[in-house]
């Protein structure tokens, strides 16, 4: 039933098609059946075929397979339990792309259960986590299906010592907003603006041509550059959180830094001195490699951030989440439309409006959806009933809007956001601290009972859980240590957000430390196509 | 207990003891003469067939099942064919092979398991006799036939027939066979007259046991050890041969001086045997002939069994069982007369002092002089695990536990270990538990089994007490005793439902590793549905409780359960199998009341089963979704009159949802497909498929200014869009006079910031540079630096005094424009001031 992609696995690494032996990976997700079909042809020829069902092994889908006389064909048929991958030293996603559109538009919870799944399997490695918090109906769900299967697994009691203090769910339908709004962080802009996928970022190859000697740059490299992002580069850890604009300054420190360093070849004097300059020097050179990719990246994104365009776009963003003229129809809104820029850049602006305005008045929905049918065809009318159904773009069912209130009990409007050296979450935005930071922020301390009035305002129910732990296996906590919480995003989460809870894990004097976990890494721009229904292209 | 010895009896250097194990509870009088009798080894149970030869079919023998202490487990009368032989599984199970062939198995309760047949042929040519023997393939049985052939088994839960080769010269049975395993291969040694064979798979090859001497006359009887390493051999002149059974070495030959030919002989050996030696039965007379050559000889009075153990001979009689075997050497140390062993001056040193005695001390102070105190200690534990009789268990291990005091830095382990070991023991060898295990078989059976014997006997409170008292993890100790216990409890056939459940509920709870499915199944292989059911409930993992509710077809139940799960997988397990056994409308009405399952199975209809969608939404009159699924469809119609018409359906769909919005714009959508075909008709301009907007994109820049205003009237739509198109599309073609014309055509509704931008965009500075007087104030300064007029930029900025707008121009400035930068710092300067 949930075959996505079903493809020959050359693409995965494995032997190629032309040996004797073809996997299959089957990942979750709906599309059409034709390639369960394309393996029927791949049969007729003599090859040993392996199935594997990724991140678990589908009824359904091995059914299906029988239906299709083809199952009998596979030597091995067997799945690869990968709920959680990891993406960085405190990044877990399960890479679910659709999960969002699912639980919200499709009330199908499969993704949840996978949740729960990995979540018990991470507290078989890492030790049960004795407090469970949440925030929204799947939390809910998710929390209790956590719950019964402990009650499965029961007897394997696993005895080791907890690693996480706290686990927080948080549903994304609780904070709609941040992804919506553009994010500012290095990392963050990066993802906007060219797609960080699976860790990778391709991007335009003119600005990385090496320049050598003798051989001016004649033939420039057609090929996009693709880049790896994660913390294992020393110069990323340090300025992939900051906000942008103070990125430049941090490049520009580190440069130094490291032309100080070579320049310290003139004081080597003796031949120890210079061995222990050669030695360190692999390390300078993937510095300062590392340095001319981040100052070129950083110019790419400069060239965009200082457009008129941007700083439009962002001005309405920002009037929006100050709840600037939320009610009215926006006039760059409409330019923009008339423009024809991307619609997904439309949908992203009037979904955030509606959200800062709890709702738009039906006028005003029905104007901007008249606008998007008669300039991007009236094939999105699906695309505009999903976002309507998911609550992103819909009409103001209460006179009142509860947005202000929010946004003044939690602070989410940060006039003096010092965007060089960061006091506060809303750097990540420039202004706005995202909704769910604030949330986890506030769940450490003072708690969520000075809250309370907010978070019934928000969607879905809020809860707290104990799981009881082994006599013996409660923490001694010393004096100064850490709590670590994991916060896990159903549904999705932005850079951004994560950025945020670093900086909180490094400068909160509450001394906890948040790992974060996601259904998916994601951005406004691939959570609202997740979204969007294209009825052309579902055409057999 | 100083009598200890009393019952010893020198063989060799060694002492052979015989110790009552139990007064037998059965009332039997000479029924042991003609009986067929079967004892399991390791205390295991009694098969008794009476009169098993009487073949009137009137009278049916009786076949009684005992524990080892002779309490009836269970008889009832023999209905089928002749029995020759009866035997043990290694699992307890009774093995009874008829002359005809067939093996029936019985559990130890009686009731019939299953039966096999040891070959078609021999049904012609009968059994003539049989044996079950053990190896480390599991039971395996052995017969010989009437044609003198023996066929073999080795292993009866996994039946592989072997039919072994002939035996030359061979008329009848032979006069005494056993059967070996050694090399992992299983062989049949028979004797026909003085003639010895090896009879393996392939051939039949005579041996010669070494040293036998030819004068000793045919061999009429033949026993190998309980470990097949040995073999015993007794001759027609009362010979007995001993030796390996491989038959390369020989151990001894003892003369017996009995001409008639035992009843029964058994290997008597132990785990590091002193002084092995074979057992043999005759009718008044119990010999145990040494491999030394020494014999003890014991009277018997009555019929007797003798059951080969692991570290001895059980001798059952009608009126009790005692257990004959070596005395273990570290016992003999100890209990000898006059031994100096450290144990035993141990022993004595503790007994003295339980009488305040200053001989304590001496004996004490005797054994430290030799440093051999821990040597002391560790002998009494061994000792008291030996021992059968808990005084003398007793007293050896106060003594151990009194000479432990005197010593630093001695592990108390094997001290506890013996102790709580030998209190499993005695609570076992009860006789109304009768397992009379001696600890060697203990060991060597391992607790494990022991829980699964006891649970086989249903003695679950005690299996329990013991897993519960050894601290046993639960999983594997209580878990499992109570699982047993529970499938056992559901098939008590006199209880009500509730009754077992709540019993069941109450004793297993939420014990971790008992399954409930699996109780349940048990109960519904019973045919208890409902009280399954019941069970079923409390089982917390939905993936075993689904697929045994569908069995029993409670699909609604089975239904719910999937959903509580989580397990969406599971969900469409259920939802699957409710489609195929259901009819449409039920299956409908079900899932109706299931939303989960209903979105799921939608999920699954949008895949595979577009039609039955449009059924659920039907049926649930969900307009507005059906409404979006005419849509949908209408983009998968070819014909534009047919998407015309699936269109009209989802707009009549769309009214009747209330959602006046979406019926609009459907509406407006045919409209423009029609006018779209049109104009393709009329002007070949290939419209069909684009947006409004689009349309009228194509339509300008065909030159088409008036169909333009016709949509732009028709479709209502907003200036300010329509303005940007035009002023977008004159641009492109580069059209300066007409756009300029436009513009003068009335108060643009979008300002003209945009006609300045749209020019330089196509850079075209000079028609920019006209509509900048035009450009709102806030907008000047964009306007200008738009055209890249710097100077007129700053005018404007200083002028409104807006300091950004400064900065703005300030960062466009280059070096070059020194007196630009001073005036407008000066400028910011002063705006900063106020």
């Amino acid at each position: 039933m949930k075959l996505r992609r079903c493809s020959p696995s050359k693409a995965a690494g494995s032997p190629p098609l032309t040996s004797k032996t073809s996997f299959f990976l089957c990942v979750p997700g709906w599309s059409s059946w034709t390639s369960s079909l394309k393996i029927e042809d791949k049969m007729q020829s003599s090859r040993d075929f392996h199935i594997l069902f990724v991140p678990r092994r589908s009824l359904l889908c091995e059914q299906r397979l029988k239906e299709q006389g083809v199952l009998g064909a596979f030597i091995n048929i067997d799945e690869y339990i990968l709920d959680l991958i990891p993406f960085d030293g405190d990044l877990l996603s399960m890479e679910y792309e659709s999960a969002f559109r699912e639980c919200y538009l499709e009330n199908d919870q499969t993704s949840l259960y996978h949740t729960a799944k990995g979540l018990m399997t991470l507290q078989a490695l890492y030790g049960t986590i004795p407090q469970i918090y949440g925030k929204g109906d799947c939390a809910r769900h998710v929390a209790n299906m956590m719950l019964r299967m402990k009650r499965e697994f029961a007897g394997s009691q696993n005895q080791i010592l907890p690693v996480f203090d706290t686990l927080l769910l948080l549903d994304r339908n609780v904070d709609l907003l941040t992804p919506l709004a553009t994010q500012l962080t290095y990392e963050g802009l990066i993802d906007e603006i060219y797609g960080i996928t699976n860790g990778y970022v391709k991007l335009p190859p003119e600005k990385f041509a090496q320049k050598k000697q003798g051989e001016a740059s004649k033939d420039l490299p057609t090929e996009p550059k693709k880049l790896q992002l994660n913390s294992a580069e020393e110069l990323y850890a340090e300025i992939r959180d900051k906000n942008f604009n103070a990125v430049g300054a941090a490049l520009s420190k580190k440069a130094k830094i490291i032309s100080a360093a070579f320049e310290e070849r003139h004081n080597a004097k003796t031949v120890g001195e210079i061995k222990q300059f050669v030695s360190q020097l692999p390390h300078m050179q993937a510095a300062r490699s590392s340095l001319a990719n981040h100052t070129s990246i950083a110019e790419l994104i400069k060239d965009i951030t200082t457009s008129d365009a941007f700083f439009d776009n962002l001005t309405v963003e920002q009037e929006f989440m100050t709840g600037v003229d939320t009610d009215k129809v926006n006039t760059h809104i409409e330019d923009a439309i008339a423009q024809k820029d991307p619609l997904i850049k439309i949908l992203r602006l009037v979904c955030m409006q509606s959200v800062c305005n709890n709702g738009l008045k039906q006028k005003v929905l029905d104007y901007y959806k008249r606008e998007i049918l008669q300039t991007y065809g009236y094939e999105h009318m699906l695309t505009l009933n999903n976002l309507e159904k998911a609550g992103l773009f819909k009409p103001q069912t209460t006179s009142r809007n509860n947005y202000p209130t929010i946004r003044k009990t939690l602070k989410l409007w940060m006039e003096d956001a010092n965007e060089q050296n960061p006091n506060d979450i809303s750097y990540v935005y420039s202004g706005y601290a995202p909704l769910s930071i604030r949330l986890t922020q506030i769940l450490a301390w003072p708690g969520w009972r000075s809250i309370e009035e907010v978070l019934k305002m928000l969607p879905g129910p809020h809860f707290e859980e104990r799981q009881q732990l082994p006599a013996g296996l409660h923490k001694k906590r010393q004096q100064g240590e850490n709590r670590t919480t994991l916060v896990f995003f159903l549904g999705g989460v932005s850079y951004a957000e994560i950025a945020a809870l670093r900086f909180l894990s490094q400068t909160e004097d509450r001394g906890m430390e948040y790992i974060i976990a996601t259904t998916k890494l994601m951005n406004g721009t691939t959570w609202i196509k997740s979204l969007m229904d294209r009825p052309e292209s579902q055409t057999p | 207990m100083a009598f200890i010895t009393a019952t010893w009896n020198p063989l060799g250097e060694a002492f052979y003891r015989k110790t009552e194990l139990y007064e037998m509870h059965w009332t039997m009088k000479d029924a042991l003469r003609d009986c067929l009798v079967a004892a399991a080894p390791y205390g295991g149970p009694i098969a008794l067939l009476r009169e098993p030869h009487r073949r009137s079919p009137s009278s049916r023998p009786q076949l009684e099942i005992y524990s080892a202490s002779g309490v009836a487990v269970t008889s009832f009368p023999w209905k089928s064919g002749p029995v020759v032989h009866l035997g043990w599984t290694v699992s307890d199970e009774l093995l009874c092979i008829q002359e005809d062939g067939s093996v029936l198995i019985y559990d130890l309760f009686g009731s019939f398991k299953r039966h096999f047949s040891m070959g078609q042929e021999v049904v012609q040519s009968q059994v003539l006799e049989a044996k079950v023997f053990h190896s480390p393939y599991g039971t395996g049985v052995a017969i010989v036939t009437g044609s003198s052939r023996f066929t073999l088994a080795t292993n009866i839960d996994d039946l592989k027939l072997r039919r072994l080769p002939e035996v030359p010269g061979l008329q009848g049975k032979p006069s005494c066979w056993v059967v070996l395993t050694q090399d992992r291969q299983t062989k049949v040694l028979l004797s026909n007259g003085p003639e010895l064979y090896i009879l393996d798979n392939t051939s039949c090859t005579a041996v010669f046991p070494p040293g036998l001497s030819p004068q000793s006359g045919g061999i009429v009887h033949m026993c190998v050890s309980f470990s097949y390493k040995y073999l015993a051999l007794f001759t027609d002149t009362g010979q007995l041969w001993t030796g390996t059974s491989n038959l390369q070495e020989k151990l001894s030959e003892v003369d017996t001086n009995m001409l008639t030919p035992p009843k029964q002989m058994v290997w008597c050996r132990r785990p590091k045997s002193q002084q092995p030696s074979v057992v043999l039965l005759w009718d008044r007379l119990l010999m145990v002939a040494g491999v030394c050559c020494d014999t003890i000889q014991f009277p018997v009075e009555d019929q007797c069994v003798l059951v080969g153990e692991l570290d001895g001979v059980r001798v059952i009689s009608s009126t009790n069982q005692e257990l004959l075997q070596e005395v273990p050497l570290v016992c003999q140390d100890i209990f000898k007369i006059a031994s100096m062993a450290p144990g035993a001056l141990l022993l004595e040193a503790h007994r003295e002092y339980e009488k305040s005695s200053q001989k304590a001390d001496e004996y004490l102070r005797e054994i430290k002089e030799q440093s051999m105190l821990g040597e002391a200690v560790r002998q009494c534990v061994e000792a008291a695990g030996h021992e059968y009789d808990t005084n003398i268990q007793k007293s050896l291990l106060r003594a151990a536990s009194f000479g432990k005091c005197f010593l630093t830095d001695f592990s108390p382990d094997p001290f506890v270990t013996i102790c709580r070991e030998l209190r499993v023991l005695n609570a076992i060898r009860d006789s109304s538990v009768g397992l009379p295990l001696t600890h060697t078989q203990f060991k060597h059976m391992t607790l494990q089994v022991l829980i699964d014997r006891l649970v086989y006997r249903q003695f679950y409170p005690l299996a329990m007490e013991i897993c519960r008292y050894l601290k046993i993890p639960e999983y594997q100790g209580i878990s499992r005793v109570l699982k047993h216990w529970a499938s056992c409890k559901v098939q008590q056939k006199d209880l009500s439902d509730e009754a077992i459940a709540r019993a069941v509920c109450l004793k297993v709870g939420d014990s971790p590793g008992v399954s409930y499915s699996h109780i349940a199944a048990k109960a519904y292989e019973c045919g208890r549905t409902e009280l399954a059911i019941k069970l079923l409930d409390f089982e917390a993992r939905s993936g075993e409780q689904v697929p045994l509710l569908l069995k029993m077809k409670r699909s609604h139940l089975a239904l719910s359960k999937a959903v509580e799960s989580g397990d969406t997988d599971l969900v469409y397990t259920v939802v699957t199998y409710l489609k195929n056994e259901m009819n449409r409308g039920d299956f409908f009405m079900t899932l109706r009341n299931q939303p989960v399952a209903l979105s799921l199975y939608r999920q699954f209809c949008k895949l595979q089963e577009q039609d039955t969608l449009k059924d659920l939404y039907n049926q649930d009159d969900d307009h507005q979704e059906l409404a979006n699924y005419y849509v949908a469809a209408s983009y998968r119609e070819q014909r534009l009159e047919s998407r015309l018409s699936v269109l009209q359906t989802a707009v009549d769909e769309y009214n009747k949802a209330k959602n006046e919005f979406a019926a609009k714009a459907t509406e407006d959508e045919m409209r423009l497909l029609r006018l779209q075909r049109k104009l393709d008709d009329e002007k070949g301009a290939g419209l069909l498929g684009l947006s409004l907007q689009e349309t009228m994109e194509a339509l300008l820049a065909l030159g088409l200014h008036k169909q333009t205003d016709q949509l732009y009237r028709d479709f209502r739509v907003p200036d300010k869009r329509y303005w940007w198109l035009k002023l977008k599309s004159l641009a492109e073609r580069e059209d300066w006079e007409e756009l300029e014309k436009f513009s003068k055509s009335k108060k643009s509704p979008i300002g003209y910031l945009p006609f300045v931008e749209v020019c330089t965009k196509r850079n075209n500075k000079y028609e920019a540079k006209k509509y900048i007087p035009k450009v709102a104030p806030e907008q000047k300064v964009r306007a200008h630096l738009a055209v890249s007029d710097l100077e007129g930029a700053a005018d404007a900025a200083i002028e409104r005094k807006n300091d950004s707008e400064m900065g703005a121009v300030l960062s466009r400035c280059s070096a070059s424009d020194r007196l630009l930068i001073d005036r407008l710092n000066r400028a910011r300067a002063s705006a900063a001031k106020k």
